[in-house]
Parts: structure tokens; C-alpha cells; sequence
């Protein structure tokens, strides 16, 4: 009914906000092709082009294909970057290149890896995974029967609890979308239901904690609520479809969706159920936060509503005023996306964006914006509701509760403090070079 | 006909012998894969301490012992004294600045850990970090109580062991605020 109805409309290209922000049911259908509505802006012209004719491509056999396909050449700059490129003994970061991807699925071989002491090289058929400790009895897992069980697919991101954290600093760093929150990416993962296991184990009642180990060098614990176990937490195996990549977990993983990274134990070969929490390394240190005035918090879990725009954001540049499609991903620990609301007058009006369906629990919702750049400076930004209703905080609220660094950071591979949630403002000048701004 | 009788009889017996195995686990629709194993099984493997002391090895070690096995085996990265800086990463094991200088704080076991057990835990499940899992039990207890002792946690005599470790005092333990306490 709708639809015969908006056929029969003539398109709406209405401004909702500020600096040139259109009304997101642009994006529903006719809209966009109607160019003169758009104003002088518009580049469709009849200016002479070049005949066309058949590239060199077109006219000879193509390559041979690999059994495993990779990115087009022409694609190289795709990639992540790295914290360690020469592999120093230390802890390596990768970040996801989210100004250069689209979507929502994040590419096996761009999903964002943290490891603290390399890469296990890890024998499937030799992996083990025990579940102990408060249970009736104690079981040992091969791969192998993990897979018989059944599988549960489900889409989710994945967040290190230190991801944005440049943006704690007091001034806003130069870097690209990929170095401020490269350390979140989305896929699907395929596993079997952790409560599945507890069960057959017969978890006590008492048992109010589960200890997850990793079989890495340095045996990486962390403590979960078997709240959050029985709630939707999954013994992944499956990323995308394939086994999981060897820096996120090969040949399983915890996923505790919505839950700080690490948490998401990686090369999962052990958990023990017991009734108090551990007070593990990671969860005593890195992903514990100190707030202004020196109070600290402990077991924060949750990965806050979130969203940054991603295109256009720093290191693209605008070639010349008129139409373009702001987009980014918005994603929360705490359910579905319900809302997110975009603005090009950095903050002053804000308009509705439109939200790529399925919007799911606990994964990237895409998020788009038609806007008409005039040429003039322009701030982008967006900001994301769940439907639990927490809202991203603006940077000053997010300051005043959490606080910022009382010198510029050095460096965007620095993490002076977890869990940022608040707004990513890209400033457009006059010739089309977005910056990064706090506003 | 005759060729019947002995799959039948083999059908029954298949399907007394799994119901019978389900019949042992709590659901019977469940697939039930896990090996049974015993706690004895895993011991290697169950390395987890918990404040309380619960499941700390025997064994025990002082801060003097601590010393002659750092300096051999810790010195090169974490520096002499535990100041840190010897090998990227390897943070300072001494001092830290109290938690109102700012968010940004480097939190250090003297002005940061909750409890003690954890010094242990890391050191016997992580480090060195080139050879985890090559140090005794005795050897986890001394550096404990000789970084314990760096900090003026504990006295330069005292003992680190199953008992005494659970109870040395942390200065930031009550300093802590639960953020989503209906989350556990």
C-alpha cells in the first residue's frame, strides 16, 4: 500500500538539518536520480565526454583463479595497520580499515587482532577444551565433537575495551577512522551455545563465575559472569563462514557478545566454574578504569552504544561540492540500534538517519545521510540511541564523567584509558580536507 | 527371515545402550560429546588462584631468593630494581603515582591491584615472557615476595606462601566501584 503510494508522490528532497542535510526517504528510491532538485551543485551536464570503447581487459583471457581469492590489486591499501610491523617482542595490534570498507560484515582478513605474545600455532586435532571446577563433571571437547553439536549462527561485533581511546586525549588527533576505532570489527560467528555445554556438565548452582583460559603463552584468563554465559554466549569455531582466523581464536573462542574484547577469550581451552572472580591480570589491570578523581571501576563488561561516521571521515577528500551519502556504523553491547541521528553543523540540527536492515542485538547497524555539500566548512556527526535507550553521550557529558588526558596524546597506538563512547566529529573546509575535532 | 532376527536383536541392543547413556546425563536431548574426565586429569592445567588463596600450590619463597632468581632471569627486561624500561612493554614492578593525578595514571601493583594473588597468578601462568610455565612453584613465590617487598607491601623477611599471600594488605583494594553490578 505504501509503496503504490510513494510511487504516485513526486520525491521529497527536503532539508531536515543544517549545512545541507536531506531527509533520509531520499534514499528510499527516486529521489536521488532527480539531480535538478539537487541545485546548480548537481553534476550531471552535458559536457562532451570521451567515446567509449573496449579497454585492453575486455579484449584478452583472463587470469587464472586461485583457490583462495584476495582483493583485487588495485586494492592494496586496503589493509590493516599494524602496532608491531617488524614483529618486536611484545604485544601486536591490527586495526580494521573502516574508512575503506562498506557495509556491515567485517572481512575475515581485516578483522581487528590484538595478541599479547603472538600467534599460537595451534594443532586442531591436538586442541583441547575442559570445562571444570563446580561442576558434576568435568569434560574434555575435541574440535571435532564441537562441531557435531548444533551450530548457532549469529551476527556480532567485537570491541577492545581500549578502542577510540585517542580520543581521551585533550586534543583531537589527525588520524583516520581506522586508527581511532580499528579495534572493533562485525562478523558472523557460528558456534555451539555455551549453556549447552554447562548444562552437560552440570554446572552447581553456587557457581556464580566462569574462569576462560586461553592455550596462547600466556594463558589469558579472564572472569565471566555464567549470568552473561547463559544469557547468549557462544564456544565459537566459525567467522564468516570459514574457521576462525588464527589471530582471533583458531580453533575456538569465547564470544560473549556486547562484552569488552578480551573478554572474547581467544584459543579457548579451559573454563572453570567457581564462585568468586579471579581478579586475573587483564581484568585487574588494562581493562579496569581509573575515573577523574581517582575512584576506579572493576568488571565494566559492557561495550557502550557507539557510532562514528566513517565516509566521509580524515583521509578522504571531498572533490567538489554537491551530492554525497554520509555513512557509518552504529553498534551497542546493551541490544539493537534503535536511532541515530547525524548533523553537518557540528551539533546545532540534527536529522534522522536511515538504518540498513536487519538492525541486529549486538552487531554493526549501517547507517546513511544524503547531504548536499555547498562547498562551505561543514562538521560532520553522528550519534546513536539502543534500544535500551542509552544514548551516546556528546563529548562534554563523556569528558565530564570520564575525563581526558591533561597533555595531547603522543601517540594513537596509546590507550591512557577504556571504554569511549562518545561522539567522532570530521570537520569539511572549503576545499574538501576533513579533519579530525572535538565539537 | 532368518537374517532378520540378528538385526533386530542388534537394533534393541543399540537402542538400550544409548538410551541407557543419555539416560546418565540431565538432558536427554542433549548430544552429550564430552569426554569424562577427572579433576586429577587436569591438574596441569589448573593453574587459576583466586583472592582467597583457593587453589595457591604448595611451596614458598622470601624476597632474598626473589632477587638472586630476578636478576637472572626478569633483570633484562624489567630492569634492575623493577623500574621498568629494559624491554618495550615491560612496565615498571615498583612505586606508581596516586590515582588522582589523572585518568591516565600508569596503574602499577602498588597503586593499582586488588590483591596480591594476582602478582603470583601472572607471573606463574606468563612470565618470562619468553619461557611461560618454566618456573617453579617455589621460584613464583620468591619474585612475588620480592616485588611485594620492592613496594613495602610486605616486610624484606617475610615468607610468601598459601597462607601469608591471600593476606598482605593492597593499598587500592577499596577503591574500586562495580559499573553494571546487575550484569553479575
Amino acid at each position: 500500500m505504501s509503496t503504490t503510494y510513494r510511487r504516485g508522490r513526486t520525491p521529497s528532497l527536503d532539508l531536515v538539518a543544517g549545512n545541507g542535510l536531506i531527509d533520509r526517504r531520499a534514499l528510499l528510491g527516486k529521489g536521488i536520480a532527480v539531480a535538478g532538485a539537487m541545485g546548480a551543485a548537481g553534476t550531471v551536464t552535458g559536457a562532451a565526454a570521451e567515446p567509449l570503447k573496449d579497454e585492453q581487459w575486455s579484449l584478452e583471457f583472463g587470469s587464472i583463479m586461485p583457490p583462495v581469492q584476495t582483493a583485487s590489486k588495485y586494492e592494496k591499501d586496503v589493509v590493516r595497520s599494524l602496532s608491531n610491523p617488524q614483529g618486536e617482542f611484545r604485544n601486536s595490534h591490527a586495526r580494521t580499515p573502516h574508512h575503506l570498507l562498506n557495509g556491515t560484515v567485517t572481512p575475515n582478513g581485516l578483522h581487528f587482532s590484538i595478541n599479547h605474545c603472538g600467534v599460537p600455532d595451534i594443532d586442531p586435532a591436538k586442541h583441547k577444551l575442559v570445562i571444570h571446577g563446580m561442576v558434576r563433571q568435568p569434560l574434555e571437547f575435541t574440535l571435532e565433537q564441537l562441531s557435531r553439536y548444533p551450530l548457532v549462527t549469529r551476527m556480532a561485533f567485537v570491541e577492545c575495551a581500549g578502542n577510540s581511546a585517542p580520543m581521551f586525549s585533550n586534543q583531537p588527533l589527525q588520524v583516520t577512522a581506522q586508527a581511532l576505532h580499528g579495534l572493533v570489527s562485525n562478523a558472523e560467528w557460528t558456534g555451539v551455545r555455551l549453556s549447552t555445554l554447562l548444562d552437560e556438565a552440570g554446572i552447581d548452582p553456587r557457581a556464580k563465575w566462569l574462569i576462560a583460559e586461553g592455550a596462547d603463552a600466556q594463558f589469558l584468563d579472564r572472569s565471566i559472569p555464567v549470568k552473561k554465559a547463559y544469557d547468549d554466549a557462544l564456544v565459537a569455531i566459525y567467522q564468516n563462514g570459514e574457521h576462525l582466523m588464527p589471530g582471533n581464536g583458531y580453533p575456538m573462542r569465547l564470544l560473549v557478545p556486547g562484552y569488552q574484547g578480551n573478554m572474547n577469550v581467544k584459543f579457548l581451552r579451559r573454563l572453570k566454574a567457581i564462585d568468586q572472580p579471579a581478579y586475573t591480570y587483564f581484568e585487574t589491570k588494562n581493562y579496569s578504569q581509573i575515573l577523574p578523581g581517582g575512584k576506579t571501576w572493576r568488571f565494566h563488561f559492557l561495550m557502550e552504544v557507539k557510532s562514528f561516521i566513517t565516509h566521509p571521515s580524515f583521509g578522504h577528500h571531498l572533490k567538489e561540492p554537491g551530492y554525497y551519502t554520509i555513512s557509518g556504523v552504529a553498534y551497542s553491547g546493551a541490544g539493537r540500534i534503535a536511532k541515530v541521528l547525524v548533523s553537518a553543523d557540528g551539533g546545532k540540527s540534527w536529522g534522522e538517519a536511515a538504518l540498513q536492515a536487519p538492525v541486529l542485538d549486538k552487531a554493526f547497524t549501517r547507517f546513511q545521510m544524503p547531504w548536499r555539500w555547498d562547498g562551505q566548512p561543514a562538521i560532520l556527526q553522528s550519534r546513536a540511541w539502543d534500544e535500551a535507550g542509552n544514548v551516546q553521550p556528546l563529548r562534554a557529558e563523556f569528558v565530564a564523567a570520564r575525563g581526558e588526558t591533561k597533555q595531547p596524546l603522543a601517540s594513537p597506538l596509546l590507550f591512557p584509558n577504556q571504554h569511549y563512547n562518545s561522539i567522532t566529529s570530521w570537520a569539511v573546509d572549503s576545499k574538501g580536507e576533513i579533519k579530525h575535532v572535538y565539537a | 527371515m532368518s537374517m532378520r532376527k540378528p538385526l533386530l536383536a542388534f537394533a534393541v541392543a543399540l537402542a538400550l545402550l544409548t538410551g541407557a547413556s543419555f539416560a546418565q546425563s540431565p538432558g536427554s536431548q542433549s548430544p552429550n560429546l564430552g569426554k569424562p574426565v577427572s579433576e586429577a586429569d587436569i591438574k596441569a592445567w589448573d593453574i587459576s588462584v583466586l583472592p582467597d588463596g583457593t587453589n595457591l600450590p604448595p611451596g614458598s619463597g622470601t624476597p632474598a631468593q626473589g632477587a638472586r632468581i630476578y636478576a637472572e632471569k626478569c633483570v633484562a627486561c624489567h630492569a634492575e630494581g623493577g623500574k621498568g624500561g629494559g624491554a618495550p612493554g615491560a612496565g615498571p614492578l615498583v612505586g606508581g603515582a596516586p590515582l588522582t593525578n589523572g585518568i591516565e595514571t600508569a596503574k602499577t601493583i602498588a597503586n593499582y591491584y586488588a590483591y596480591a594473588t594476582t602478582v603470583f597468578d601472572y607471573i606463574r601462568r606468563a612470565m618470562p615472557y619468553n619461557a611461560p610455565r618454566s618456573l617453579s612453584d617455589n621460584e613464583v613465590y620468591a619474585l612475588t615476595a620480592y616485588i611485594l617487598a620492592l613496594n613495602k607491601l610486605i616486610g624484606e623477611n617475610d615468607v610468601m606462601d598459601a597462607k601469608t599471600l591471600p593476606q598482605v594488605k593492597m593499598p587500592n583494594r577499596d577503591n574500586f566501584i562495580l559499573p553494571y553490578p546487575d550484569r553479575i
